[in-house]
C-alpha cells in the first residue's frame, strides 16, 4: 500500500538483488530436487516474506524455510497453562502481548479466557503493563513476558523501573528465550539448511558478532538481515554468493540498525535482570541456557513464585511432525496433519499455532 | 466448510467479528429459521416489493465502545452505517427508525451529544428519523447505550444492484482504508497517537449520487466495515465464484493510519470502514467513475484498487510493488495486535 | 518477535522521548538507549528505543552497483 517506507527506492533495489540472485542461481550445484536451503529464524522474517510474496521470486533451486523463531510458537504448553490458571484469578489483571492470545491450549486461549470475563489485557509494551499496575494498586498485575533478545532487555528495563519505584502489585511470567543455543542444536544435530538468515533486530540488541558462531563453529554461511524486502533480498544474495564461493562467514547485511558489538547497554541490563536456564520449546524439547529467568535481586518479581497457581498441562498431540519442520527436514506439507486436522483455524501444533509459524505461513502461502 | 467453533454450544464474542464465524450462524441459525426469497445473506440491504415499485430496508445496530471518539461517535455511526448499507443496493435512503437501549445511569449529557449526532448526520444524508423507541435496563445489562437503526430507500426508477461482481470488472474504493478501525482501536485501548487517529464515519449518498451517469455500468456496491476490505472482497468473489486481484500499491491509506498499522503489526485490508464504498463496475466506466468520484469531498482519494477475473475461482489474491504476490484470506475473527 | 518501526526523535523528556512516524506521534522510552537525542533516527520495538539507525544509502547504492557490474547485469 501506498504508505509502505522505501518503496520506490525499495523496489528497484530488490528487483537488482533478485537478479543477481537469479543470476548466480544458475551457477550453483544445487536443483529443484535438491535446492539451496536458508532458515530463517525469526517470526518478523516470516510474515515479511509471505507478506510480500518474496519466496515465489526467487529460482526454483533456491527454497526459504521457517526455523523456531516465532517465540509464540515455541512458547511451551505449560507457560501458557501457568498464564491461564492465573487469569482465573480475580484479583489478577494479566497482561500480554496480542500475539499470545490465540494460541490454544487444550480447547481454551487466553482470548476464550477474556471473553469468560478473566481480566486479560492486550498490551503493547511491557512499559503498558506495568502502567496498568501504577493505575491499579488494588490489583495484582502479571506481565507474560514471551521473545527473544529483542524484546527481554524491554521487560528488564520495565523490572529495574519497577524496583526503583517500589511496584510491589507488578510481576512477571518470565519465559523469554535465546536463540544462539537452539541454533547450535539444530545444526549439530545435522540437518539439510545449508544457510543461516539472522535476525536483524535481535542483532540489533546483540551485535552481528552473537551469530558469528554460525559460520566459525556450525561452518554454515550466515547473514543478519532486516526486514524490508529489498532487506531480505539483500541477504538471500549474500549467503547464494557464499554458497557459490564455497565461503563460510557471518555477514552483517542490516548495517543500518546493527553494528558489530550491538547495543551494550541493553546488554548489560539483561545480564543485570536476567540469568541463562535451561528452556523447554514447544515441538522442539529443552535445551539448557536457551532461556532467561529472573536472576536473584529481581527474584520477588517472579509471577510463578509469588502466586503458586495450580495447574494442568495437557499433553501434546503426537501425530505434530512441527519438531522436523523446524529442523527443516521436512517442509510443512509433508506433516499427515497439516491442512487437515491442523489449519490456522484449529491448530495441533506449534508452527500453525501463530501467524508468522511456518506451517501457518505455509498455509496462507498455498498455490492460488 | 471445515467446523472451526470454539465452543458450538453457545454464542462468543467471535460470531460477531464478521468473519467466518459470523456466517456460520447466518448460515445454521438464521437462514434455516426464517431464511425467504427477501432475506439474502450476501447483501447488505433487502429489496423488497412496495406499490409503486421495490423499496430497499435495512436494520443495523450499533455496540460501539468508546462510544464518542474523534471523528464521531455512536449516534453518526448509528445513522450513517444504515444510511450507508441502504446506499449498496442502488436506493436513495428516505426514512430511518431509531431504537435506543439505555442503560439506567447514563448521563444525560451523553445521551443529548448522542442525539445531536444522530440529527447532523440525518441532515447530512437527508433522511428523516421517523420512528422511535426507547427502552431503559438495569445498570450492567447494557454498556450504557445500544442503538439500533433501520433504513428504508427508494429506486427512483433505476434497477436495484443485483450486488454481484462479474468477470472483468475493475474495484474502486472511495477513498483510504482502514482509518475507522484503527482509529477506534486507538481510542479503546488509549495508544496514545498524536494527532489521535480519526474515523471516517459519513454518509456516501452524496458521493454515490455522483455515479448516477454511469449506475447501468455498477454490478455491486458495499462499504466495508467489520473484517474490511479482505471480508467484502471474499464475500463477493466466493457469491460469484470469481476472482479478485488487487494492486496494493493503489490501495489509498492515510499517512499516520498507516505508521499506526505498522507499529501495531495490523493488515490495513482487514480494519473497518465506516465512510468508503467498495464498487464494482464495467471497467470502462471507471475512468469516468473516478473523475466523477474526485469532485466530491469524500472521493477526492478514490483509486481504482483491483480487477475480477475467472481464475482462481472465489479467492482474492494482492499483488505488489515488488513483483510478489499474496493470498488474502477472509478474516478468521479479531484483529489483534502483534509485537512480531 | 521483532517487529520494529523506525522513526525521528521529536523531543526527549527524562526517560521518554516523542517519536514521529510519517507524521503520526507516540512516546517511546528511552531506556535502553540512554544518549538518544532530537532528530536521531531510531528503531522503535514494543514501546522501546532499541538502536540508533545509521542509513548510508550512498554506500549501499555504491555495494549494489559494484555487484551488478561485476555480473554484467
Amino acid at each position: 500500500m501506498a504508505y509502505e517506507r522505501g518503496q520506490n527506492g525499495g523496489t528497484d533495489i530488490f528487483a537488482a538483488y533478485i537478479r543477481l540472485i537469479g543470476g548466480l542461481a544458475q551457477r550453483l550445484d544445487y536443483d529443484e530436487q535438491r535446492p539451496l536451503t536458508l532458515m530463517e529464524v525469526c517470526g518478523t522474517h516470516t510474515m515479511s516474506i509471505y507478506r510480500w510474496g518474496i519466496k515465489r521470486l526467487l529460482p526454483d533451486n533456491i527454497r526459504l524455510i521457517s526455523g523456531p523463531g516465532c517465540p509464540v510458537c515455541v512458547t511451551p504448553e505449560q507457560t501458557l497453562a501457568q498464564a491461564l490458571a492465573l487469569s482465573e484469578r480475580p484479583e489478577l489483571t494479566l497482561a500480554s502481548f496480542g500475539d499470545m492470545l490465540r494460541v490454544p491450549l487444550g480447547g481454551r486461549s487466553l482470548l476464550s479466557a477474556r471473553q469468560q470475563g478473566a481480566d486479560i489485557r492486550i498490551v503493547l509494551s511491557p512499559l503498558d503493563a506495568m502502567q496498568i499496575a501504577i493505575d491499579e494498586p488494588a490489583r495484582q498485575v502479571v506481565f507474560l513476558a514471551v521473545g527473544f533478545e529483542t524484546t527481554a532487555p524491554l521487560t528488564a528495563a520495565v523490572l529495574e523501573q519497577a524496583r526503583e519505584r517500589h511496584i510491589d502489585n507488578f510481576s512477571v511470567i518470565a519465559a523469554h528465550k535465546t536463540m544462539p543455543p537452539v541454533i547450535r542444536a539444530l545444526f549439530s544435530e545435522g540437518t539439510a539448511v545449508d544457510g543461516l538468515i539472522c535476525p536483524g533486530h535481535v542483532a540489533a540488541i546483540t551485535g552481528a558478532r552473537a551469530f558469528d558462531f554460525v559460520a566459525s563453529e556450525l561452518h554454515k554461511p550466515s547473514a543478519v538481515a532486516g526486514f524490508e524486502p529489498a532487506d531480505i533480498a539483500k541477504a538471500i544474495y549474500a549467503l547464494v554468493k557464499q554458497a557459490a564461493q564455497r565461503r563460510c562467514v557471518n555477514e552483517n547485511c542490516y548495517r543500518r540498525a546493527v553494528s558489530e558489538a550491538g547495543n551494550v547497554h541493553a546488554q548489560a541490563l539483561l545480564r543485570r535482570v536476567f540469568e541463562p536456564a535451561a528452556a523447554e520449546w514447544r515441538g522442539l524439547g529443552s535445551f539448557a541456557d536457551s532461556g532467561l529467568t529472573l536472576s536473584a535481586p529481581y527474584a520477588d518479581f517472579d509471577a510463578l513464585a509469588r502466586f503458586a497457581p495450580s495447574y494442568e498441562t495437557p499433553p501434546a498431540q503426537t501425530a505434530c511432525r512441527c519438531g522436523d519442520v523446524l529442523r527443516g527436514r521436512i517442509s510443512a506439507g509433508d506433516c499427515p496433519l497439516f491442512g487437515g486436522v491442523c489449519t490456522p483455524q484449529q491448530p495441533q501444533g506449534a508452527c500453525m499455532v501463530s501467524a508468522e509459524g511456518g506451517c501457518a505461513a505455509a498455509y496462507k502461502y498455498r498455490e492460488r | 466448510m471445515s467446523m472451526i467453533n470454539v465452543n458450538d454450544q453457545t454464542v462468543i464474542l467471535e460470531h460477531g467479528s464478521g468473519g467466518k464465524l459470523y456466517h456460520q450462524l447466518i448460515e445454521q441459525v438464521f437462514m434455516p429459521a426464517f431464511g425467504n426469497r427477501y432475506l439474502d445473506g450476501t447483501q447488505d440491504a433487502a429489496v423488497c416489493e412496495g406499490d409503486g415499485g421495490p423499496l430497499a430496508l435495512t436494520t443495523d445496530s450499533f455496540v460501539v465502545q468508546p462510544r464518542f471518539f474523534c471523528g464521531g461517535d455512536i449516534g453518526r455511526l448509528a445513522v450513517c452505517g444504515t444510511v450507508n448499507d441502504i446506499v449498496t443496493s442502488g436506493a436513495e435512503p428516505k426514512y430511518l427508525t431509531l431504537g435506543m437501549i439505555l442503560e439506567h445511569g447514563l448521563p444525560l449529557a451523553q445521551l443529548r451529544r448522542i442525539c445531536e449526532s444522530i440529527a447532523t448526520a440525518a441532515t447530512e444524508a437527508g433522511v428523516y428519523i421517523v420512528s422511535g423507541d426507547t427502552k431503559v435496563v438495569e445498570a450492567g445489562a447494557c454498556d450504557g447505550i445500544f442503538i439500533n437503526t433501520a433504513g428504508c430507500g427508494l429506486f427512483g426508477g433505476r434497477r436495484p444492484l443485483a450486488g454481484k461482481v462479474q468477470a472483468g470488472d475493475s474495484i474502486i474504493c472511495t477513498g483510504s482504508l482502514g482509518d475507522h478501525g484503527l482509529a477506534l482501536l486507538a481510542a479503546r485501548e488509549e495508544l496514545g497517537f498524536d494527532p489521535p487517529l480519526t474515523s471516517d464515519v459519513a454518509p456516501l449518498n452524496g458521493l454515490i449520487r455522483r455515479l448516477e451517469p454511469l449506475y447501468d455500468a455498477i454490478h455491486a456496491l458495499r462499504d466495508p466495515t467489520r473484517g474490511g476490505a479482505a471480508a467484502t472482497l471474499n464475500e463477493w468473489a466466493e457469491a460469484a465464484q470469481l476472482a479478485i486481484c488487487l494492486d496494493e500499491s493503489s490501495i489509498p491509506v492515510r499517512p499516520q493510519t498507516g505508521a499506526a498499522a505498522q507499529l501495531l503489526g495490523m493488515d490495513l485490508l482487514y480494519a473497518a470502514n465506516e465512510g468508503k464504498m467498495l464498487i464494482a463496475l464495467a471497467p470502462e466506466a471507471a475512468e469516468q467513475a473516478l473523475e466523477l468520484l474526485h469532485g466530491h469531498p469524500l472521493g477526492r482519494m478514490a483509486a481504482l484498487i483491483g480487477t475480477v477475473s475467472e481464475q482462481p475461482r472465489g479467492r482474492v489474491w494482492a499483488e505488489n510493488a515488488y513483483g510478489g504476490q499474496r493470498i488474502i484470506d477472509p478474516p478468521a475473527g479479531l484483529q489483534l495486535p502483534r509485537i512480531c | 518477535m521483532c517487529l520494529a518501526i523506525g522513526g525521528t526523535v521529536v523531543s526527549v523528556n527524562e526517560d521518554m522521548a516523542v517519536i514521529d512516524y510519517n507524521g503520526l506521534r507516540k512516546q517511546a522510552s528511552t531506556r535502553l538507549l540512554p544518549d538518544t537525542a532530537v532528530g536521531d533516527e531510531v528503531l522503535v520495538h514494543a514501546g522501546f528505543i532499541i538502536q540508533k539507525l545509521n542509513a548510508d544509502e550512498a554506500a549501499e547504492l555504491a555495494e549494489l552497483d559494484r555487484e551488478l557490474r561485476s555480473y554484467g547485469l
